[in-house]
C-alpha cells in the first residue's frame, strides 16, 4: 500500500532523514515515535509529497511520489492528513471545511458533499456543530473535525503527525477514541505520536526514529517488550509512566 | 483680504461638487483596478518561479521609485503615441493611477500572504487542491482579512494624491477650489474650505480604520 525506499532528505548541511526504508500493508495500523527533532514529521510528511525528498522512491497505492510525472494534487487527495494544530480554515464554517475539497478536488455537487459531511460529523460526535466556526470550537473539537475532514475525500489512507501533541490533557482521549475506531475499522494510518498508550491498543508495527534513521520496526508487542537498540530503551524508560 | 465670506463657497459648491466626484470616481476606479493587479503581481511574486517573481519585482521596485506626478505626465504623452489617438485625460491619469498603485498594492498583499501561516497551505495541499484553489479559497481570503486595515490607509493617500491630476487639466476637488479661488480672489476662503473637506474625509477613513483593526485583533 504504502512503500519507501531509501528516503534521505538534507535541509542544508543538516541530515534529516537518513536512508528510511518501510511498508504499510492495507488496514495496518503504524505508530512512529521517537524524540522530538527525530525526523518523524518531516517522513510523513514526504509520503504526500508535502516535504520533497532528495533521495528515494515512496510508492502509493501504486504510483510514484518523488517521481515528477505523478500527478500529486490527485494522489493527495486519496491521502488524509491530520496536523498538530488542526489547521482548520479559520474563515470558514465547519460545513465548508469539510466540503471544499469535495467540491474543488472531486467535484462532488453541493448536496452530496453537505451530505458526507453531516454522516462524518455525526461520526466523530460533532453532528450540532456544523454551523459554527474553528475558533467557536475546543482544540478536541478543533481537532475531531480536522480528522472528518481528512476523511471527507475518501482516503484510502490516514496520516496523522502529532494529532494530541496541541491539545490539552483532558481533550486527548476524545481524539484518541475517534482514531482508535478508525483503526478498528481498517482504516490504513501512519501515525506520529508519543501517545504509547495508543499504540499499544491499536498499532500493528512502531517504527521508532532517532537522528534522522530509522532504528526499530517491528511489531508492537516486540517494540515494547524488548526493544533491541540502547536509544528506544532509553526512550520508552523515558516516556512510559512510572 | 476683508473679512471671510462664505457666500463665495455657497456659490460655487455645484461646481465643487463636480470636482469631488471626479476625485471620488478616480479614487474608488484606482483602488479597484490596483486590488486586482496588485494581487495578480503579489501571486507572481510568491509564485516560485523565477520569471514570475523576477518581473514582477522589477515593476513593483520601479514604479515605487518614481514620484507619482512623472507616471502621469508619462502616460498622458505617451498612451496617445502608442496607440494612435488621444484617450483623454481622465482616462489616462486613471491608467497612470492604476499602474502605480498596483506596485503598492502587491506589496501590501504579497506582506498580507505571507500573513497567513504556512501549515494552512500544507493542509489545503494535503487535501489536493491545487496551487490556485489553495490562492483562491485558502490563502488570498485571509491574507484580505488581515490587511483591510492597511488596504484602507492606502486608499486614503491614494484620495489626497488624486490632487496630482491638476497636471494634465482634470478637474479634481482641489483643482475646481483653486479655480474659484483664482477667478474670484477668494483665495483664504477656498483653499481653508478645501483643506476642510480633505480633512473631514480623510479623518473619517482613519476613524474606520482604526475601529476596523480593533474588529479585527479582538
Amino acid at each position: 500500500m504504502i512503500s519507501l525506499e531509501g528516503v534521505s532528505k538534507k535541509f542544508g548541511d543538516f541530515r534529516v532523514l537518513n536512508q528510511c526504508s518501510t511498508t504499510v500493508e492495507r488496514g495496518e495500523v503504524v505508530v512512529i515515535c521517537g524524540p522530538s527533532g527525530s525526523g518523524k514529521s518531516t517522513l510523513i510528511k514526504c509520503i504526500n509529497g508535502l516535504e520533497p525528498v532528495d533521495q528515494g522512491t515512496i510508492i502509493v497505492s501504486g504510483s510514484d511520489v518523488t517521481d515528477p510525472v505523478t500527478n500529486l494534487t490527485r494522489l493527495r487527495s486519496r491521502i488524509g492528513m491530520v496536523f498538530q494544530h488542526f489547521e482548520l480554515y479559520p474563515h470558514m464554517s465547519v460545513l465548508d471545511n469539510i466540503c471544499l475539497a469535495q467540491e474543488k478536488v472531486l467535484k462532488r455537487n453541493r448536496r452530496e458533499s453537505v451530505e458526507k459531511a453531516e454522516f462524518l460529523l455525526t461520526r466523530v460526535g460533532l453532528a450540532d456543530q456544523i454551523r459554527k466556526y474553528p475558533r467557536q470550537l475546543s482544540g478536541g473539537q478543533q481537532q475531531r473535525v480536522a480528522i472528518a475532514r481528512a476523511l471527507a475525500t475518501d482516503p484510502v489512507a490516514m496520516l496523522f503527525d502529532e494529532p494530541t501533541s496541541a491539545l490539552d490533557p483532558e481533550m486527548i482521549n476524545e481524539v484518541l477514541d475517534v482514531m482508535i475506531e478508525l483503526a478498528n475499522e481498517g482504516m490504513t494510518m501512519i501515525v506520529v505520536t508519543h501517545e504509547m498508550g495508543f499504540a499499544r491498543r491499536v498499532a500493528n508495527r512502531v517504527v521508532f526514529m532517532d537522528q534522522g534513521s530509522i532504528l526499530e520496526d517491528r511489531p508492537t508487542e516486540e517494540f515494547f517488550n524488548q526493544p533491541q537498540t540502547e536509544r528506544a530503551q532509553d526512550f520508552l524508560s523515558r516516556i512510559l509512566p512510572h | 483680504m476683508t473679512e471671510f465670506d462664505i457666500g463665495v463657497i455657497i456659490d460655487s459648491l455645484p461646481f465643487l461638487w463636480q470636482g469631488l466626484m471626479l476625485s471620488f470616481s478616480l479614487t474608488f476606479l484606482a483602488i479597484i483596478g490596483g486590488i486586482v493587479f496588485g494581487t495578480i503581481l503579489a501571486l507572481m511574486r510568491v509564485s516560485g518561479l523565477p520569471l514570475l517573481s523576477i518581473s514582477a519585482a522589477a515593476y513593483t521596485n520601479l514604479l515605487r521609485s518614481v514620484p507619482l506626478i512623472l507616471v502621469i505626465f508619462w502616460f498622458y504623452f505617451l498612451v496617445p503615441l502608442i496607440i494612435g489617438e488621444a484617450i483623454g485625460s481622465y482616462y489616462s491619469a486613471l491608467i497612470a493611477f492604476i499602474i502605480f498603485e498596483s506596485a503598492y498594492y502587491a506589496e501590501i498583499i504579497r506582506a498580507g500572504i505571507h500573513s497567513v501561516d504556512k501549515e494552512q497551505t500544507s493542509a489545503a495541499k494535503a487535501s489536493g487542491l491545487n496551487y490556485w484553489q489553495i490562492q483562491r479559497f485558502v490563502v488570498l481570503p485571509q491574507a484580505f482579512r488581515n490587511m483591510i486595515p492597511i488596504l484602507l490607509t492606502q486608499a486614503i493617500i491614494l484620495f489626497q494624491d488624486t490632487s496630482l491630476v491638476f497636471v494634465v487639466s482634470l478637474r479634481d476637488f482641489m483643482t475646481t477650489a483653486s479655480i474659484v479661488a483664482k477667478t474670484e480672489g477668494r483665495l483664504v476662503e477656498m483653499y481653508t474650505f478645501a483643506a476642510l473637506v480633505y480633512f473631514i474625509i480623510c479623518f473619517a477613513g482613519s476613524l474606520c480604520v482604526r475601529r476596523l483593526q480593533k474588529r479585527i485583533t479582538v
